[in-house]
């Protein structure tokens, strides 16, 4: 092939038509919806919603399209950080109760860092005990890792009791913000900045550090990193650690969303995590992110105009996106093997 | 006669036929034996069991699929028998026309799931499968004017089958000679020639290509079977049997709710069984399921004892207390994923 020396290599166009689905589901669900103040309450709650999950299931991703582990515990990682969450706060009381906005938030974010680093803790052992021994046997992987979450689960329990734990929200943080008919509420508003902070961290980490080329490298052909002499192992863990500290951190926040934290979160974010990853497809963070929002969206919606349908309806999405692109909506370039 | 009976697969080690064998003799003996009912319905219940992690085991240990909607069958059939029970009215008729519709669409439902197998990788499947079957479970508790909501259905068996039809005036050895007894005995009669079933489908050349597909699915579907077909029919098959695993434990329990047929706890039950028994020998699940329906309610009662005499030490009190049950469990499976991957059969022929 002939290519002269000035011509520059084309752009690789960019794919742009997940981001047109979102747009089109989320234009479909205004008429639907009633009235455009109610659509927009929705849509918002729905995009909250979606960055929270996208935050816990980033680390899911990567993990996978790095690693080529399938993590079935990963719903753990988010009961340790739901659970510490309750303790910190519950410790911080005095922070929590009072009407002003700075110490509920630094009240809050203490409970985030704490979720974090004890989900990061969390994640160590669970890699170097039950991860490490089954690289590359997937049935394996989803077994162990299965077994892995029902111990720790269990542990939970036994320090946490099996009931519900209440998780109030913070005075400070509780009621709506109102624009006109749109209601926004604060904590939602916290959510998404917060989610919004983590995507703009995780996208400047990916594409303008060495050590995010190293991940997008290691993700596309793992065994040629390999061969330019970086420790891909050391890369991994350090990936798995931080997949681990997001689901906490989206522990945290899932718990105060939800008000209450059981031990049975785990398994109940697990299904919504798989459903998300397997529309973005496996190993992407971008389709993650439209996964999230996606997933997030359609909650919000069928929550609204059908709630009996609630998980059925992501199961469509999930079946619908399959039929439109078998390998998720940003499918990963890999080399075989 | 008893070679071709087992289909050739005999157990092959003396200690799992004695096992085998000690195991079929207290299942029919239970209720002469043990009397009482709390150990008719644990043998009933280990009978049950049987059927249902047999038929898991023909799905991931034969065939190799990682599948979380098994439980979703078991509920269709439970499901079916009892609905078709308490809206037409107890009878054999209902019965039959509740599986009959149960099978049907179990078999419809296996079809959808596993040609969703066509677009998607192996893992996608088994993430696929966790989802349907969650989405499939809140129906079941929010559809209530059809299935009873969280509270499930109650319904009447035939009349053959019940408790008060009495066959003989006299008790024989000390035990009543009622429906129940009849119920029991049927039960053993139809878990007996299902498990039998299974070891003939196993042991016939379609096990072998299934076992193939598990070993290397490319080399198979280079030699020439199509991989999809096969591993299609095995989970049509595998959703059958427990279908009708489902229709007998409603016809035991004459109750029928979303917690006891279709939760998460006892999908993960059936994966332990299975497991710890030995994936790919139909024998594990035999032995697995009893000894885990004996554990589970024998082995809180030891626990319980445990508890009494160290229940007073700050950390080993609380590990001990008889809730801590799936807590050990859960390590004797992570363990036995490691250490036993062939389970208790394999170590039993080894």
């Amino acid at each position: 092939m002939n290519t002269q020396g000035d011509q520059a290599i084309p752009r690789e166009r960019y794919d742009w038509q997940p981001w047109a689905l979102l747009a089109v589901l989320a234009l479909l669900a205004l008429p639907l919806s009633g009235s455009a103040s109610s659509w927009a309450t929705l849509t918002l709650a729905g995009l909250a919603m979606g960055l929270i999950i996208f935050i816990i299931a980033s680390g899911l991703t990567l993990v996978f399209g790095l690693m080529d582990v399938l993590n079935f515990g990963h719903g753990l990682f988010i009961a340790v950080g739901a659970f510490v969450a309750t303790t910190v706060l519950g410790a911080l009381g005095g922070w929590v109760n009072g009407p002003e906005l700075v110490p509920s938030l630094v009240a809050v974010f203490a409970a985030c860092a704490a979720g974090m680093l004890a989900a990061a803790a969390v994640g160590l052992v669970f890699e170097r005990v039950l991860v490490r021994p089954v690289y590359g046997l997937h049935l394996k992987q989803i077994l162990i890792t299965m077994g892995g979450m029902i111990v720790g689960e269990e542990l939970l329990k036994m320090h946490y009791g099996a009931q519900l734990v209440p998780q109030p929200l913070p005075e400070a943080l509780r009621g709506s913000l109102v624009f006109g008919d749109v209601a926004l509420e604060r904590f939602r508003l916290l959510a998404m900045l917060v989610g919004l902070v983590v995507l703009t961290l995780l996208l400047w980490v990916l594409n303008r550090t060495k050590i995010g080329l190293l991940i997008r490298a290691g993700v596309q052909d793992r065994e040629m990193v390999e061969s330019l002499g970086y420790r891909v192992r050391r890369i991994f863990i350090s990936t798995f650690v931080v997949g681990a500290a997001l689901a906490g951190l989206g522990g945290v926040l899932w718990g105060l969303y939800q008000q209450g934290v059981t031990p049975r979160i785990g398994h109940e974010v697990n299904v919504l995590l798989f459903i998300v990853i397997i529309i973005g497809g496996l190993g992407s963070t971008a389709g993650c992110l439209v996964g999230a929002l996606l997933v997030g969206l359609v909650a919000n919606y069928t929550g609204f105009l059908a709630p009996k349908l609630a998980l059925f309806s992501n199961i469509a999405l999930m079946v619908a996106v399959l039929l439109w692109r078998p390998e998720g909506l940003y499918p990963v370039a890999r080399r075989a093997g | 006669m008893l070679n071709s009976l087992l289909s050739h697969d005999l157990p092959r080690s003396r200690a799992l036929a004695v096992l085998l064998v000690l195991t079929v003799l207290g299942l029919l003996a239970t209720p002469f034996l043990f009397p009482g009912s709390q150990s008719l319905n644990v043998s009933a219940k280990a009978l049950v069991f049987i059927v249902l992690v047999a038929s898991y085991d023909l799905l991931l240990g034969y065939t190799g699929i990682v599948s979380f909607a098994h439980m979703l069958f078991f509920g269709i059939g439970a499901y079916g028998v009892a609905i078709a029970s308490s809206k037409l009215g107890p009878g054999w008729g209902s019965v039959g026309l509740g599986l009959a519709g149960a099978l049907a669409a179990s078999l419809l439902l296996s079809l959808l799931i596993g040609l969703a197998s066509l677009r998607v990788k192996a893992i996608f499947f088994a993430m696929i499968t966790l989802a349907v079957a969650s989405a499939c479970l809140t129906l079941a508790s929010q559809l209530s004017e059809f299935t009873g909501g969280e509270d499930g259905l109650n319904f009447r068996l035939p009349e053959l089958l019940r408790p008060a039809t009495v066959f003989l005036d006299e008790p024989v050895m000390g035990v009543e000679v009622n429906g129940r007894l009849l119920s029991y005995y049927g039960l053993c009669v139809a878990v007996a020639a299902l498990v039998l079933l299974l070891l003939r489908i196993v042991n016939s050349p379609f096990g072998r290509v299934l076992q193939a597909i598990r070993e290397n699915a490319f080399r198979a579907e280079a030699i020439g079977y199509r991989v999809v077909v096969y591993r299609t029919a095995a989970s049509v098959l595998s959703a059958l049997f427990a279908t009708l695993a489902g229709a007998l434990m409603a016809l035991w329990l004459r109750y029928v709710g979303p917690e006891t047929t279709m939760s998460f706890e006892l999908m993960l039950d059936v994966l332990l069984i299975v497991v710890i028994g030995g994936m790919g020998t139909i024998y594990g699940a035999v032995l697995g399921s009893v000894l885990f329906v004996l554990a589970q309610n024998y082995l809180q009662e030891l626990m319980r004892w445990a508890q009494g005499s160290v229940g007073e030490l700050p950390l080993v009190g609380a590990f001990v207390e008889p809730e801590r049950w799936l807590l050990w469990l859960g390590v004797l499976f992570v363990l036995s994923v490691y250490h036993f991957p062939t389970g208790v059969v394999g170590k039993l022929r080894s």
